[in-house]
């Protein structure tokens, strides 16, 4: 049975660092602000997730101590890391950072351009 | 076995951080200095927690919700800033 539990914790520490190594790799390598950013807020959310998830089975099972703090950390990490990607993605957007240059499609921009051309109109 | 998973774990998330460290230096827009710091923060949780396995204690969990919290709300001032040029705007209607 405890061996049972140490694999579980040590399965999910272990992928948890190697998705935050990942997501790491996509920040480092990826050619530009938006997909850096969808590597970074993907990648690296489940990875501490999956850390914290690692502790709190840890701390229950080996020690006996129910810790709802990590529940509600890995809740909130859930929660707001992809509303603060979102949030400066469109900050970044909306700065006039340039896509990639090989970037085939852009529908924010028609759609601004549509919405612009309509409100000159009234 | 554990504590070298969690020794492995540690140094992984140490790696990534000196990587997100890179791309804060280097970053060529703001943006990607903003994503790279969030992504900091977040590592800095799991280290926290690692850490607190490492030690066999429990009074860290707290720091990690703290964490969490403010590097989102960091994050949050940082996203306006750039989109609107204020963080708290002045807009009364009296």
């Amino acid at each position: 049975m405890s061996e049972i539990i140490n694999i579980l914790i040590g399965f999910f520490i272990l992928a948890g660092a190697v998705l935050c190594l990942i997501a790491t790799f996509g920040v480092i390598r990826l050619p530009d602000v938006y997909t850096r950013n969808h590597a970074a807020s993907k990648a690296a959310t489940l990875g501490v997730m999956s850390i914290l998830l690692g502790t709190f089975i840890y701390f229950y099972a080996l020690e006996g101590h129910f810790n709802s703090r990590l529940i509600l950390g890995i809740v909130f990490l859930f929660m707001t890391s992809p509303v603060s990607g979102h949030l400066i993605n469109r900050a970044a957007y909306y700065s006039g950072v340039k896509l990639w240059d090989k970037t085939v499609r852009d529908d924010l921009k028609e759609y601004n351009k549509k919405m612009m051309g309509k409100s000159s109109a009234n | 076995m554990l504590e070298i998973i969690i020794r492995l774990a540690l140094l992984f998330c140490s790696i990534s951080m000196l990587g997100l460290i890179y791309r804060v230096i280097k970053g060529p827009s703001v943006a990607d200095r903003v994503i790279a710091l969030d992504a900091v923060g977040i590592n800095l949780v799991a280290i926290t927690a690692l850490i607190s396995i490492v030690l066999n204690s429990h009074a860290f969990l707290e720091i990690i919700l703290l964490i969490g919290i403010l590097a989102f709300i960091g994050t949050v001032a940082f996203a306006k800033y750039l989109e609107k040029g204020v963080i708290i705007e002045r807009e009364r209607n009296h």
